[in-house]
């Protein structure tokens, strides 16, 4: 990591470092993620979903794409097997972006249940914001920056989903598509704008190209097998670039 | 599936379905370093799994979206991302351009 830790913080400085997290998600990030979830929340209510069990489910899925699935297949009637293995294939991401970034939080100070509690937070949002910024902190500030950061974006989806539950009626589909549309040029947008690196530009580029077309192909498992050549191939383009230089 | 004790039961379903990987990915990420080519392989995996995500959304959406045409969702990405430059990498702003002129379009012109 580029920055050297300079042995234990006192609590004030892990303080900060949370309050710092939640300040720079307060702002762009929560307000567009609330926003894609007034559009959940208006989903939620027509699919017969009560409020209590919509933000249950923010809690418990917290990832936009998997609750929307969720409740359009509900909707349709989908049986619960072939239902939760649907859920579970558009939340493979979480594998690779949770092993990914956890590397990155890991200091002495904390114990394991630690990371297993934090690893319920790796949303994209909050991923594309750490994998950036985490580098440029100190290894003990890092968990609690990510934390405060995460905690500050579920408030915000919490009242979004809250606030499209009860002004669901004033929606007409249009209104509904337009708030569901959010999210992915949210995800458009912040991934072009946090990924600096040859890597993730790489390898963005590479998924981009394998996903839709592998869709076309085998549709149950595009996001898996997307992920999986689109990143194998990114990775053996940078390696062969690594041997050359 | 019907009454309410069915969708809490389906939810905690498909939220455990969930955690299950992320839970998968701190094991693992115990066990491999930050400098290795495992590790490397594991970051590009992971953007590109969220790239293809993304463009399936975009591209080939399944559900609220499909009532909308690939060319609007097209033209309203490229003015999200237009606005997004044009406003100095304003996130906001550049978001709400996408959302609002995909409703514009399909207002407009029929979805």
């Amino acid at each position: 990591m580029d920055v050297p830790d300079e042995g234990e913080a006192d609590p004030g400085a892990l303080r900060r470092a949370w309050r710092r997290g939640m300040g720079e998600a307060f702002g762009t990030p929560a307000a567009v993620l609330g926003a894609g979830y007034i559009g959940f929340g208006a989903l939620a209510r027509d699919a017969d979903f009560s409020l209590p069990l919509a933000l249950f489910s923010t809690l418990t899925i917290w990832a936009l794409p998997g609750q929307i699935a969720m409740i359009e297949l509900q909707t349709l009637g989908t049986a619960l097997l072939p239902l939760v293995l649907a859920v579970m294939l558009t939340s493979a991401r979480f594998f690779p972006m949770t092993a990914a970034l956890l590397p990155a939080l890991r200091h002495p100070r904390w114990r394991g249940w630690h990371y297993y509690l934090v690893g319920q937070f790796v949303a994209m949002t909050g991923w594309a914001v750490a994998m950036r910024r985490c580098p440029q902190m100190r290894p003990v500030e890092r968990l609690p920056y990510f934390l405060g950061f995460a905690v500050m974006l579920w408030l915000a989806c919490a009242l979004g989903t809250i606030a499209g539950f009860y002004l669901s009626h004033l929606f007409t589909e249009r209104i509904t598509l337009g708030l569901i549309f959010l999210n992915p040029m949210y995800f458009v947008l912040i991934l072009t704008a946090e990924t600096r690196t040859r890597l993730g530009i790489t390898a963005l580029l590479c998924g981009a190209t394998a996903g839709p077309l592998l869709h076309l192909a085998v549709p149950q498992w595009s996001l898996i097998l997307g992920g999986l050549l689109g990143g194998t191939a990114a990775f053996l383009l940078l390696e062969a670039r690594r041997g050359r230089t | 599936m019907s009454g309410d004790l069915d969708l809490w039961l389906l939810v905690l379903a498909c939220g455990a379905a969930t955690y299950l990987w992320r839970g998968l990915g701190v094991f693992v990420s115990g066990r491999i370093g930050t400098e290795g080519p495992v590790f490397r392989w594991l970051a590009c995996v992971a953007y590109a799994t969220l790239a293809a995500l993304i463009a399936r959304i975009v591209l080939l959406p399944v559900g609220t979206l499909e009532d909308s045409a690939l060319w609007q969702r097209l033209l309203a990405t490229a003015i999200a991302l237009g606005i997004f430059f044009l406003a100095r990498r304003n996130l906001f702003l550049g978001v709400v351009a996408g959302g609002a002129s995909l409703v514009a379009l399909v207002l407009t012109t029929g979805g």
